[in-house]
Formats: structure tokens, C-alpha cells, sequence
């Protein structure tokens, strides 16, 4: 072995107690705390690509996973950042379907609560879900997803993935396309690229724009080409297919005719831009196949890896502040 | 205390709405009637059989009329019954209450009229009328028994919360409630825009990610509202309007002449969107809480008398209905208990003077209904409270005797404590001493 492993020690000398008990939203941190969360999550994509990707830092510490909406992706992100840094991990995912949803949320909170977990992952379709369950529990609770709210995980992964590809993430221009309204990854990454020194545009019909958003420091285009015309980041959004009936766009082949990521609009963006999508992908609606495959372009495999070492960041700052309260 | 001792209040600072009048009084009650009122401290020498109620200077007004009030009986007796309201009532001054028709079964007929009427009267604490559906089972399509009902004694006619969407069955309802002199009141808001909504569309719900819907959903209905209400000629109630530019059309509706009145609730008139917070479900309302801008059309309505009635809206919803992810959690709040202090707020801030914010709550929806009570004057029903109007303290919403526990008041410091609250000469909620 030539290239020296990346150890505890590392990680150790990396790591910094989480400011606040629970991760809701990227409000709860500033600039300073987003930045040694995202030198931590380095040392753990280093870690990620070695053999043994094994650390004990959360040995002994119960994560569960509680997802009451159904995600793969961010579920095993989860899981498998647990499992590296040696915790105890539990999926469970209540069917919505079979009890009223309200009394999901506060009943399997106090029942969780009783089984003593140290960190609880919630997705929940309802915004402040996660900020209410965290007042109900005595563990650490960490949003994956609150209805519309927030998804600030993604956020520290998204940004994670602009500085391993730019080097740096202040004075990049990042547009961010389609289903702003709906979107929680949105709202996360408007406060988090916001903070890094990003400047942000919104890009997307006024249908699915929320009320306001212009007061949010951010630029708003309703014309995709404006809108990217040379940004250095294109980020794209998931379309939920049920827009369709609420009168919010006319059609799949209207959308993707005027905010649909094709490399005909991709031209207009900086050179060397990268794009993005939190996945998963509606291929040929919102972002065209040959764009969301090429390597030379498209960030997303690598977002998908950045968020295994980011969760690795959250978690294993969220149990140092465990370790000293 | 029976009814018929006769008792004389002296040393009071005298609230009397109907004249405006707002200064030293004294004021003697017999047989449950008000006998004699007086703008002077006290009587000079009064008979030795006549008990004395020394006032210390405390605010002696007609009890409160609140004519927005929910229970949950029949149907949601957890929620709180007709009983437990009553003692919430005359706990916050309160003596004539309002009961809206949105219980199970609706009050769509006139048995159910007489049945809350009746169990009220067995109750014999505050005096409790009931208000009836427009349409029958609140699903605006067929018109409900509007004549035997208010034959029944209904006071007014109306959906509750559920505007009545088919603009032909509204157009019928003013028309036919017109016959009967019936007032009817409806809530202005568009169903459609507002579907699914939990907050007031804006900058603040925009980032908190809640289903929201833009102002001008209630403003849409409103204008449809006075359009109708001018080509029927009906007496139409607008129910809790809450924005500024809806404000701007009732106005302009008053200036054409139209019979049209408005009420707001004590919760508009006190908190904002921002109140909401982190997701705080005591803050859920119907309508959605507004911006600050609109908080303030509000009060300054209210102070220059566009509009005249103010109301607790109360409505009690348990722990288990408000302890959700606010898009699924209940609207409304419990006010009863609240009603007197939060008006007060608007005084000691020097919003509105005293004397207008007591005429809101007591001769306006008393004119309105064609109630007797509401006024301090020879001949009126000794329906009075006495309020220390200085007295400090912290709302504990556990302590609140509704059986529902959901303020939004909860934690504020308030001013103004009820020392005594006395309904048809009868004491019904007297301080701790």
C-alpha cells in the first residue's frame, strides 16, 4: 500500500459536534458548520473508495430509518452511512395506508421513542413533520424529506458534489429548473448554495414558482434558456406526474418541449457546466437521456455517492454532540 | 344568590355601548333586569335591603354576545359540550352565546333548534340561542327548513365554514330568508382556490412549504356575495373577513347602500401569519391568518365601524386533532375565555377606544340579532361583567375550563381579568377573592 488509508484519525480530527440536537433544516447551520461538514464528508469519500470502508465511531448507537414515504435512494444512503460508521441500523416503514396519518406519526414516535434509538431519520409527506416528531422524542431526529419544507441532506450532498467538481462552490452560478413550488430540495439548496456564496436562479413556469421567491435572493426565469444561459451548474428538479391534473402544466411533451434539459438548452450554460438531479429521474420529461448519461456532463452518479459520505458527515457529527451533552 | 335580591353596583367606570358613553356609574339590578343606571359614582343612600357591589373603579359593561360559537354537542361531546361552553362563557364574560350549526346531525331542522335551545335552558348559566343551516346537511344544494327554524328561534342562517358554492342555491337562500327577515351569514371564500389550503399564500408559507391559498380567494367570494345580496336585497352577514382588499369591497358596498354587516374574529384581529411559526398548530385557522398589513386594515375597520361585530370563533378542537403535521392538523381555536382579554390588547395599545371594542362585542351583534341584551339601561336583562381592566396575567390554556385546551393565546400576557360575570341577574362566574 503506497497511498496512505484514511483513518480515524482522520475522521477524528475532522469531526465537530453538531450545532443543535436534530438536523431540520439548512437554517440550523451557518457558513463556518456547513463548511466542516463538508471537509468531514471529504474524509469519507475517501474512506467510501477504499476496501475497508468500516469506521466504529457510532458503535453501540441505534439509527433508524422511519420513511413514511417510500424512498430507496435516500433510505440505503442512510443505511449504509450508519453501517460504515459501525451503528446498529433499523428500517421501518409505516403503510400510510392502514392507519390515519396523524396518528402514525405521534404514535410511532412515542413507541420509537420507548426503544431508546440515538438517531431517528425521518421522511414524512407532510411539511414540519420532522420538527414535530424532534419534540416528541429524546433522540436526535434528522429530516430526509418534510412534505414541501425541507430535505437539507440532499442540500449538504448537492453542495458536496459541486465543490468535488469545481473545487469550490462561491461564484458559481447554479440554476436550479422545474417544479420549484413543490420541491423541498429546492428550498434546502436555495438557503444552502445561498450561503456558500452561489448565485442562485430559479428557473421554471409560474405555475409551479411559489408565491414570493424573488424575495428569496434569489433570480427567478420563467425562460429556461435565460435562465441557464451561462450557469455553471444546472440542476434539475423531479416533476411530479400528478402536476398534470391539477391544471399546473398542460402536458409531458409541453414541458419538456420549454423546461425539458436537452443539449440544445444545455448549450446556452457556462462551458464545462455540470448537471444535476436529486433522482429519480423522469427520463424524457424533465432531463433527456443523453444529457443525464453523459459522464463528460452529468453529476448525478456522483451525487448519489457524495450522499453516502454526507449523511457519514451528519451522522457522525450528530453522535460527537451526543458523546459530550 | 337569587334572582330576585336587588343589587347595586357603585364606584364602576361605566362602559355603555349603545350611547358610547365611557365614565363613573353606578347601577342597580332587580328581578334580573337592569333598574336604574346612573352617571355618577353611586346612589347616595340606598335602602338597607339592597346588597352594594363596590366596583374599586373596575369596568362594569353589558355581558359579552358572541354570536360565532362552536360545541361539539350533539355529536362531539369530547370536543366540549353545550355545558362546558356555557361555563367557559361566563368564565370570559360572556353571556349570550351563538351556537353555530355544524354539529352532528347539522342543525338543519327546527328539533334541533329546540334541542340546544332546550338542554341550554336545563344548563341555566348563560343565555345560549342557536344559529341554523342554510342548506340542509351544510351541502349547499337543498335549502334547509329556513322558516320553522327561525319560527324555533333560530338567530341567523348560515353554513359555518362551508361556503355554499352553487351561486343559484345562494341567490335562492337570500331571496328566501329575506321573507322571513332572516339575517344570513356566509363565510367569502373561493373552494377552489382554496382547496387543501393551511396557510395564506405569501412569501412566509411559501418557504415553510404549506398548501396555501392567495387572499383574493376570500375576495372573489365576496364580491359574488354582495352582487347577490344587492339584486335579492337580503341581509347578508359577511363572516370573519380578514383582508384588506376585501375590506376596500365591503366598504364600497356600505357606500351603495347594501344591508350588509361584518364580523371579525378576535384571533385576526390579534396574531399574523409569522405567529405560525414553527409549525404551530394552535395558529391553524379558518381562514388562514393573514399578513400583518392585512391585521391592521383589520383593526382600523373595526375602529372607524365597517366593521361592527367581533367574534371569539370559537372553536375547540382536542389535543388529538391539533397534535399533527399542521397540513393535517384542525383548524381553529378555542376563545371564549379569550375573547374580553384579547379586545382589550387593541385598548391598552391605544387601537381602538375602549368603548367601540365593548360595542363590537355587545350592543352590535345584539342590534344585529334584535336581542334586548348588549346595553346598560332600565329595562335591559342584568347581563353585565365586571372586568378589572389593569390586571396582568399569563394565559395557561391547561387551566382554561373549555374542554379543548387549543389557544393560540397560550403563554401571552394579558391584560384584564373577569371579576364577575352575571347573566339575567343571576352571578354565573364570580373571580377567586
Amino acid at each position: 500500500m503506497t497511498i496512505k488509508a484514511v483513518g480515524i484519525d482522520d475522521v477524528r480530527a475532522r469531526t465537530h459536534a453538531f450545532p443543535a440536537p436534530h438536523f431540520l433544516s439548512i437554517a440550523d447551520l451557518n457558513r463556518p458548520q456547513v463548511i466542516q461538514l463538508l471537509d468531514l464528508a471529504e474524509a469519507f469519500v475517501a474512506l467510501n473508495r477504499q476496501t475497508s470502508k468500516k469506521l466504529d465511531l457510532l458503535k453501540g448507537r441505534t439509527l433508524m430509518n422511519l420513511f413514511f414515504e417510500n424512498s430507496t435512494r435516500t433510505q440505503s444512503s442512510f443505511e449504509l452511512a450508519g453501517k460504515r460508521l459501525g451503528a446498529d441500523v433499523v428500517n421501518m416503514s409505516p403503510r400510510q395506508s392502514s392507519m390515519t396519518k396523524g396518528e402514525t406519526l405521534i404514535d410511532t414516535a412515542v413507541t420509537l421513542n420507548a426503544m431508546r434509538p440515538d438517531l431517528l431519520v425521518v421522511r414524512h409527506a407532510s411539511s414540519g413533520a420532522a420538527a414535530l416528531l424532534a419534540q416528541k422524542v429524546g433522540c436526535s431526529v434528522i429530516n430526509a424529506g418534510d412534505g414541501q419544507h425541507e430535505h437539507p441532506t440532499q442540500a449538504l450532498l448537492d453542495a458536496l458534489a459541486i465543490r468535488h467538481a469545481f473545487g469550490k462552490v462561491e461564484g458559481l452560478t447554479v440554476a436550479i429548473c422545474g417544479d420549484v413550488m413543490h420541491s423541498r430540495v429546492a428550498r434546502s439548496n436555495v438557503l444552502m448554495l445561498g450561503m456558500l456564496g452561489a448565485q442562485v436562479r430559479l428557473v421554471g413556469p409560474p405555475t409551479l414558482m411559489p408565491a414570493g421567491a424573488d424575495r428569496w435572493g434569489v433570480e427567478v426565469f420563467h425562460d429556461m434558456r435565460k435562465g441557464i444561459a451561462g450557469a455553471d451548474v444546472v440542476m434539475m428538479l423531479r416533476l411530479q406526474l400528478e402536476r398534470m391534473q391539477g391544471a399546473l402544466v398542460p402536458s409531458t411533451r409541453e414541458y419538456f418541449r420549454f423546461y425539458g434539459l436537452d443539449r440544445e438548452k444545455l448549450a446556452m450554460a457556462a462551458k464545462g457546466a455540470k448537471v444535476m438531479h436529486p433522482g429519480p429521474m423522469n427520463r424524457g420529461v424533465e432531463i433527456d437521456s443523453e444529457v443525464a448519461d453523459d459522464p463528460k456532463i452529468s453529476l448525478i452518479q456522483n451525487q448519489v455517492e457524495m450522499g453516502v459520505a454526507a449523511r457519514m458527515a451528519v451522522l457522525a457529527s450528530l453522535a460527537a454532540r451526543l458523546e459530550t451533552a | 344568590m337569587t334572582t330576585s335580591q336587588t343589587i347595586a353596583f357603585i364606584n364602576a367606570r361605566l362602559v355603555e355601548p349603545e350611547s358610547r358613553y365611557d365614565g363613573p356609574g353606578a347601577l342597580v339590578v332587580r328581578e334580573g333586569f337592569i333598574a336604574d343606571v346612573v352617571r355618577r359614582p353611586d346612589f347616595g343612600k340606598l335602602s338597607d335591603d339592597i346588597r352594594v357591589v363596590d366596583c374599586n373603579g373596575a369596568m362594569l359593561a353589558p355581558g359579552l354576545v358572541d354570536i360565532r360559537v362552536k360545541t361539539g354537542e350533539p355529536g362531539h361531546e369530547t370536543k366540549e359540550t353545550l355545558k362546558s361552553a356555557c361555563r367557559a362563557a361566563a368564565a370570559g364574560g360572556v353571556t349570550s352565546i351563538v351556537i353555530q350549526p355544524d354539529t352532528d346531525p347539522a342543525a338543519d331542522d327546527p328539533a334541533t333548534i329546540d334541542f340546544i335551545q332546550r338542554r341550554a335552558r336545563d344548563i341555566g348559566l348563560v343565555h345560549v340561542y342557536a344559529a341554523g343551516a342554510a342548506t340542509q346537511g351544510l351541502e349547499g344544494q337543498r335549502m334547509a327548513e329556513i322558516g320553522l327554524m327561525m319560527e324555533a328561534g333560530a338567530q341567523y342562517i348560515t353554513d359555518v365554514d362551508r361556503p355554499i358554492v352553487d351561486s343559484k342555491v345562494f341567490r335562492r337562500v337570500l331571496s328566501y330568508a329575506k321573507g322571513f327577515g332572516a339575517l344570513v351569514a356566509h363565510r367569502p371564500a373561493d373552494p377552489y382556490l382554496s382547496a387543501g389550503a393551511a396557510a395564506t399564500e405569501g412569501e412566509f408559507a411559501a418557504r415553510m412549504g404549506l398548501p396555501s391559498a392567495p387572499v383574493v380567494a376570500e375576495r372573489i367570494m365576496l364580491e359574488r356575495d354582495l352582487a347577490l345580496a344587492e339584486i335579492t336585497g337580503a341581509r347578508l352577514l359577511v363572516d370573519q373577513i380578514t383582508c384588506e382588499d376585501s375590506l376596500e369591497r365591503l366598504e364600497r358596498a356600505r357606500v351603495r347602500g347594501l344591508n350588509v354587516s361584518a364580523t371579525a374574529s378576535i384571533n385576526h384581529l390579534s396574531f399574523n401569519e409569522l405567529d405560525i411559526g414553527d409549525y404551530r398548530t394552535f395558529y391553524k385557522l379558518n381562514p388562514p391568518l393573514r399578513a400583518e398589513s392585512d391585521r391592521q386594515a383589520l383593526i382600523d375597520a373595526l375602529s372607524a365601524g365597517l366593521v361592527e361585530v367581533v367574534v371569539s370563533a370559537h372553536a375547540p378542537a382536542p389535543a388529538e386533532d391539533k397534535r399533527l403535521p399542521f397540513d393535517e392538523a384542525a383548524p381553529g381555536a378555542v376563545g371564549l375565555e379569550t375573547l374580553l382579554a384579547g379586545l382589550l390588547s387593541l385598548h391598552h395599545e391605544g387601537r381602538v377606544t375602549l368603548v367601540d371594542l365593548i360595542r363590537a362585542v355587545t350592543y352590535a351583534p345584539a342590534a344585529l340579532l334584535g336581542l334586548k341584551a348588549g346595553r346598560l339601561s332600565p329595562g335591559a336583562p342584568a347581563d353585565l361583567v365586571l372586568c378589572d381592566l389593569g390586571a396582568p396575567f399569563m394565559l395557561d390554556a391547561d387551566k382554561l375550563i373549555s374542554k379543548s385546551k387549543n389557544s393560540p393565546f397560550d403563554g401571552r400576557r394579558l391584560q384584564g381579568q373577569v371579576i364577575l360575570t352575571m347573566a339575567g341577574g343571576k352571578v354565573v362566574h364570580k373571580a377567586l377573592e
